[in-house]
């Protein structure tokens, strides 16, 4: 009804201007300037006009109606409303007649005539301009939208640290809108390592700035003060002093040994971390007011231990909040749940991410950002050991400083030289793949590159985002086929990993793909194999 | 990110034969240094190119398929390929892909030569 009457008002003042009476003593009629005339939604001139009255003499209008009495006193004489299939879309005012004679019979016909062949015009001219504003508008929304993206992006972590005997996986994802979500790890003194997810209430731009001021000041604040509660303190009385009212910030700041496993936290009104041991999940409890909600606040610290084994769970609202299409709420019970059953690293987040997919369905429209960090620590001894564990961009030619740093963790297996070049070329050609196909060369993109050693067997996982996919299964390359032009020159690659290493192990979620490169430790075997094709 | 690599390739005459000494590093970042040197060789008509891998250290999928496009242009014009200075990790790699079976491998590139001289 509001457009309805914007348009009102933009003809009124229009038609009024052109029916303004002259003054006799110029040959051309001055222009009357008339004030905007608001027509209430509820005003019976409306329903009047819908129901086919033509051109009405103001004057002579018995109507209790307050649009009335502005027409009158903006001067209007008579006024003929413009309809177009059955829709009220404007009227056509005129003011008194240059003659001072009343409007004539045929004067009204005519102007009912014109009424009835301008109003289509009219309409198609509103709904271009209506189609016009919402297209600025909506590039506005999306223009603020990119800076937004780019403000969180520029501020999150490219990659998770490399902590020998830890896995740490990290993924986010932003809501439409682009929520305030935030992760980050933070390298402290003595080889500690802070941790922080968080959470900024709001979205947009704003959101935004005040994510990255919050991160700016944990990142300055971490490595001075190092226990947690006193970070978050000091976090809470700079953003108190700056942060927009209404906007507070939820944090979950650790600080984490990973020699021995030791963790102290604070919370500032954060969505409580899970840590599995076995099968039994419990939640990491501190209390504590969001940063920014008021000054002088105090925030309890505690300390839990990662035993080799257990597992930790940072994430934010937004899977636990999730809802279905009935209005059901995915549920932190269901999420403790499914954690207490699901694997570690990339396995624990495609698990979450696919459990929520399932509970949703596929048109779900995601209604905040959704943050997962999660690090597990390695069994120890007789388990799993971590030599190295890495992201590195999806940038051309990434795939030889994979190869160097896994070539360059790896030198203490003491492999032969033969088997560490294979290696070596394994692992060059599942990162390229990586970079180019699964990430397709978006430097947002990281590939997550694993080496491990457990029951003998050196395993290199690297991990894409070409989830979710199919992937056809390559042809075996043949050469006399490629010279005569039967096969594309191209298509070695999982031909030379297959052929280099022992195993090759390819998995894909709906989220991720992932190659692991099997190597056995054994010294003798396959150190001599022909590997004739 | 990867430090650019020399993507050169230059080409020396000798005895009749081009010998292409190949930039380190043999990926998709070595291709116009190969095709220009391959051109460079066929303009001089030289029956035989020598392809030099001396120098390299990396040899991606990409660099095969680099090397079985010349190969397979060399064989439309009836021009001999040979490799010379393979590690034995890339030896290796070529007779995986059986690009040994359609290439002469050699030691070196006196081997080469010497061996091109009275044959092929």
């Amino acid at each position: 009804m509001m457009t309805l009457t914007r348009t009102f008002r933009r003809v009124i003042g229009r038609e009024a201007e052109a029916a303004a009476p002259a003054k006799r003593a110029e040959t051309r009629a001055p222009v009357l300037e008339t004030p905007p005339i608001d027509i209430a939604p509820n005003d019976p001139i409306l329903a009047y006009f819908t129901a086919g009255s033509g051109a009405v003499a103001i004057d002579d209008l018995q109507l209790d109606s307050t649009a009335v009495r502005a027409l009158r006193a903006a001067g209007v004489k008579l006024v003929v409303p413009l309809i177009s299939q059955g829709e009220l879309i404007g009227l056509l005012n005129l003011g008194r007649r240059l003659s001072e004679q009343d409007y004539s019979t045929d004067d009204r016909r005519l102007l009912e005539k014109l009424a009835a062949q301008a109003s289509p015009a009219v309409r198609v001219a509103q709904l271009v301009r209506e189609q016009e504003a919402e297209v600025r508008a909506r590039e506005r929304i999306e223009q603020e939208l990119r800076v937004a993206q780019l403000i969180q992006q520029q501020f999150l972590p490219k990659s998770v640290p490399n902590l020998p005997g830890w896995q740490v996986a990290a993924f986010y994802r932003a809501a439409a809108q682009v929520g305030g979500d935030f992760y980050d790890f933070i390298e402290l003194p003595d080889d500690k390592l802070g941790l922080v997810v968080g959470d900024v209430t709001g979205h947009g731009v704003p959101a935004a700035l005040v994510m990255a001021t919050t991160r700016s000041v944990l990142r300055s604040e971490a490595p001075r003060l190092v226990a947690p509660s006193k970070v978050l303190e000091r976090v809470n009385d700079f953003l108190n002093n700056d942060i927009p009212q209404n906007m507070f910030v939820t944090c979950l700041y650790a600080v984490l040994d990973p020699a021995t496993g030791a963790m102290r936290y604070a919370n500032a009104g954060h969505d409580l971390p899970f840590v599995r041991r076995g099968h039994d999940v419990t939640e990491l409890r501190a209390t504590g007011m969001p940063l920014g909600a008021m000054p002088g606040m105090q925030y309890e610290e505690k300390e839990a231990t990662l035993a080799p084994g257990d597992v930790l769970l940072l994430h934010s609202d937004g899977v636990a909040e999730a809802h279905d299409a009935g209005h059901q709420m995915f549920g932190f019970p269901r999420m403790r749940k499914l954690f207490g059953d699901l694997g570690s690293g990339h396995e624990l987040i495609d698990g979450l991410l696919e459990s929520l997919h399932d509970f949703t369905g596929p048109t779900w429209e995601q209604e905040d950002d959704i943050t997962l960090v999660t690090l597990s620590r390695s069994a120890g001894l007789g388990g799993e050991r971590v030599l190295t564990e890495f992201e590195e961009p999806s940038a051309p030619g990434n795939e030889r400083r994979i190869m160097d740093r896994v070539a360059a963790a790896t030198t203490e297996l003491g492999l032969d030289k033969k088997r560490f070049e294979r290696l070596k070329t394994a692992v060059s050609e599942a990162a390229m793949n990586a970079i180019e196909h699964g990430n397709r060369m978006n430097v947002e993109l990281p590939v997550h590159v694993r080496a491990s050693v457990a029951e003998g067997e050196l395993v290199v996982r690297i991990v894409d985002n070409g989830g979710g996919r199919d992937i056809p299964e390559p042809e075996t390359p043949d050469l006399e086929a490629k010279l005569e032009g039967r096969q594309k020159p191209r298509g070695w690659g999982l031909f030379l990993m297959r052929n280099m290493v022992d195993d090759v192990r390819i998995h894909t979620t709906n989220m991720h793909h992932s190659i692991e490169l099997v190597m056995k430790l054994d010294a003798t075997k396959g150190a001599d194999d022909g590997h004739s094709a | 990110m990867a430090t650019a690599p020399e993507t050169t390739a230059a080409v020396r005459y000798r005895q009749g034969a081009a010998v292409v000494d190949l930039p380190p590093q043999i990926d998709a970042t070595a291709e116009r240094a190969l095709n220009d040197a391959y051109a460079a060789a066929a303009e001089r008509n030289a029956k035989t190119v020598v392809l030099n891998f001396g120098g390299v250290d990396f040899l991606s999928s990409t660099g095969i398929a680099l090397i079985v496009g010349l190969l397979a242009r060399a064989r439309k014009e009836h021009r001999a390929i040979s490799a010379a200075g393979l590690s034995d990790h890339y030896r290796e790699i070529f007779e995986i892909t059986r690009l040994a079976d359609f290439m002469t491998i050699y030691p070196d590139e006196r081997t080469a030569l010497g061996d091109e001289r009275g044959g092929e």
